[in-house]
């Protein structure tokens, strides 16, 4: 449900100040997301593990400009407290329009290869419980006929591949509950987005020795896809055609290759 | 990478600290020259250090975006803590235009904050692209200096943390003796976590400005008095030439404009200097037709005009990677204060000096310090002319003319800078900064910097190539 709407002196371009719930809120994408979002005079509530790095960011957001801050700490991997918590998150923001999940962990890949406990966790933490937080927010929207759930999902869930593929399964199990949550629901007046990113400069790509996109590139294209209510996004543009190569290599190749 | 059962219970998660970043892409200082192997690790948090330096026996050394020119911002085999992403707003007074920061953040990222609300920093050098903490740690200027003093002179408060946990609020009044260590103190006697910066208030991106050309150190001089109430002066004055042309340049001066403007953010740079130019680029002659066609740029001998204040503060941040122009050997810079008993003849003496080498580069600034005292032990403005001179590095010539230069800057009772600097030697050190034994006592036993290496070395050991 949108607010009233308040003239902001910043942004003339934003006419609602949006109430938007943040899970996962101190990772280095949405954090950037949510920069551009207190710019705009947006109400947050922001939800991490951390309380230190929780109250720096609510700090930072705060004197961005954003016209309310709220935050919760609380381990979003603990499923039995979500829906306490998102209750209590929507009450503070008195409504909800955009719940924007950047909730996951990297993994340690060939740890997980070897013990199955920290498998389970990567696929727990990524999979498991944003299906959890997912289902809460999509009967939520759905009941009032409105609502974005933004959700960060990644382009290693198209194909498993030897260097991820815990994390790329843990996404691909995501997306694909996302297409299915989409399916259902779009026709209901709510909006799915999965957000597919590359590798981001951030810290939790902090030791890959890679190619990295700017996160407050990334952060603007997201805001921008949540605007234009658009079902998918790559980001950066480049790993559309990028995945759609990598998806149609056949196996028989694929299986040979280092990726 | 095998993992036995012995492995220890960690679960990687985005809040693991930091992990090294191993090989290329190697941090550089601006000069790109000395280049040394380093490991960066990266801080995100406040927390993160000292959890960084946990299971290091290395030094290490904090550092912000690279653009002091030397080893000021190096630490040859070392860890290099970048403070980049460690750059949250904390508070924000309008009131007072105290704005509280963590030290990483870029004076770009202060200015798109600032802007719009009608604030402005209140010193800036000549690049947007250095953090807080490296504008602290350099206790940097600007075209200011005369009405503003230096950087450190607008930072209310700061809180240190030292490798061994401690932390401490630092302040004109609070741990004073602090305080003063670390404004100018190079990023060495310990992180600087967060700072406070008093900003001062503007009513439009607009600068007046004016350019009037000169003829020698004489006709600077009478410039610069005629106009000593104007906020931002600085000028740019020709190296090369000589003769009737010897010192001749431009007088650049500007105040904010009072007439109420836009206060909308700056554009994101859109040139990038695309490669290392080749070796041969800049020479004599190039030069010498840059700085004709610089002088002669404006048409008339006094010109008045309105600039956007990007143009006027930063242009060469309009080029990223400008420093590539001067090819993969790197540029080094000289840049003296001389006390006013002997700037003058000093001035002449070294532009002198500079001209007859035939070395210097088109990017040569001249301006006058003001005589409000900087606040830190180590920080190099002085009350007299400070001058400053990017060269390209040629092998066999440009370190003895440093060398030379140096040496008579000493003998002029000047200093060099060291965020500038790859040449000084021990001695020349040891007596532009007859403080440093006691800042000494000040440094974090985990902390040190190639350049403090090298300054600090009694075998007085010289930069060769």
């Amino acid at each position: 449900m949108s607010t009233p709407a308040l003239p902001d002196a910043h942004n003339p371009s934003a006419k609602i100040t949006k109430k938007i719930l943040v899970l996962g809120a101190t990772s280095g994408i949405a954090e950037a997301t949510c920069r551009i979002w207190a710019a705009q005079g947006a109400q947050l509530f922001l939800v991490a593990r951390n309380p230190e790095k929780l109250a720096a960011v609510a700090a930072d957001l705060q004197t961005r400009g954003a016209s309310y801050v709220g935050t919760a700490v609380a381990d979003l991997d603990d499923t039995g407290k979500h829906a306490e918590l998102l209750s209590h998150a929507i009450n503070s923001l008195t409504g909800m329009d955009i719940a924007y999940l950047a909730y996951g962990v990297l993994g340690d890949q060939p740890r997980a290869e070897q013990d199955f406990e920290h498998a389970a966790q990567i696929l727990h933490s990524n999979f498991v419980a944003p299906v959890s937080l997912l289902t809460w927010l999509a009967n939520f929207c759905v009941q009032r006929h409105a609502g974005v759930l933004a959700v960060i999902s990644s382009v290693a869930g198209e194909r498993g591949r030897k260097s991820n593929y815990l994390y790329g399964s843990s996404k691909a199990g995501l997306t694909a509950f996302l297409a299915g949550l989409r399916n259902r629901i779009d026709r209901e007046g709510v909006t799915v987005l999965t957000i597919k990113p590359g590798p981001v400069a951030t810290a939790m790509t902090a030791h890959m020795n890679i190619k990295k996109a700017d996160v407050n590139s990334v952060a603007q294209a997201i805001v921008k896809a949540i605007d234009a209510k658009r079902d998918n996004l790559y980001v950066p543009a480049i790993f559309q055609p990028i995945m759609f190569v990598i998806r149609n290599i056949p196996d028989r190749i694929f299986k040979k290759l280092n990726l | 990478m095998s993992l036995s059962a012995a492995e220890p219970e960690v679960l990687p998660t985005t809040s693991t600290p930091p992990e090294p970043v191993a090989g290329p892409p190697q941090f550089e200082s601006w000069g790109r020259y000395p280049k040394y192997g380093a490991r960066v690790v990266p801080l995100h948090w406040q927390s993160d250090f000292p959890a960084a330096l946990q299971g290091s026996y290395d030094s290490a050394l904090p550092v912000g975006l690279g653009r002091s020119y030397g080893d000021v911002c190096l630490l040859k085999d070392g860890t290099l803590l970048q403070t980049t992403g460690m750059n949250r707003l904390i508070d924000f007074d309008p009131a007072t235009g105290i704005l509280t920061a963590e030290s990483g953040i870029s004076l770009a990222q202060i200015l798109d904050f600032a802007v719009r609300r009608g604030f402005f920093l209140p010193v800036t050098p000549g690049t947007k692209y250095v953090t807080l903490g490296g504008a602290i740690a350099n206790d940097i200027h600007g075209k200011n200096h005369e009405v503003a003093g230096s950087f450190g002179n607008h930072v209310p408060c700061f809180e240190l943390v030292r490798s061994d946990g401690t932390r401490r609020l630092c302040s004109r009044t609070e741990n004073p003796d602090w305080y003063a260590a670390t404004i100018g103190g190079m990023g060495l006697t310990g992180l600087i976590a967060w700072a406070q910066l008093r900003l001062r208030p503007i009513v439009s991106r607009g600068i007046d400005y004016e350019g009037i050309q000169f003829h020698g150190i004489d006709e600077f001089l009478e410039l610069k008095q005629k106009y000593h109430d104007v906020e931002y002066t600085v000028s740019w004055v020709d190296c090369v030439s000589t003769g009737k042309n010897f010192a001749r340049g431009i007088f650049m001066l500007g105040n904010h404009a009072k007439v109420p403007g836009e206060l909308k953010p700056s554009p994101e740079p859109k040139l990038v200097f695309p490669f290392d130019a080749p070796a041969f680029a800049l020479n004599r002659f190039s030069v010498s037709a840059f700085n004709t066609v610089y002088f002669h740029k404006q048409g008339k001998a006094h010109v008045k005009a309105v600039h956007d204040y990007e143009p006027f503060f930063y242009p060469l941040d309009a080029v990223l990677h400008w420093n590539r122009m001067y090819g993969k050997r790197g540029l080094v810079q000289f840049q003296y204060a001389i006390p006013w008993e002997r700037a003058k003849e000093g001035t002449i003496a070294i532009l002198r000096e500079i001209a007859k080498s035939g070395l210097a580069s088109f990017l040569a600034v001249l301006k006058a310090f003001g005589d409000i005292p900087s606040l830190g032990m180590m920080s190099f403005p002085q009350a007299g002319i400070m001058f400053a001179l990017d060269f390209p590095i040629k092998p066999g010539i440009t370190f003895p003319l440093l060398q030379r230069l140096g040496d008579m800057t000493l003998d002029y009772g000047g200093r060099l800078y060291p965020a500038k600097d790859a040449a000084m030697t021990a001695a020349q050190f040891q007596t532009f900064y007859p403080a440093w034994q006691r800042f000494a006592r000040f440094r974090d036993p985990m902390l040190t910097s190639s350049f403090w290496e090298r300054v600090t070395d009694s075998t007085g050991a010289r930069p060769t190539l």
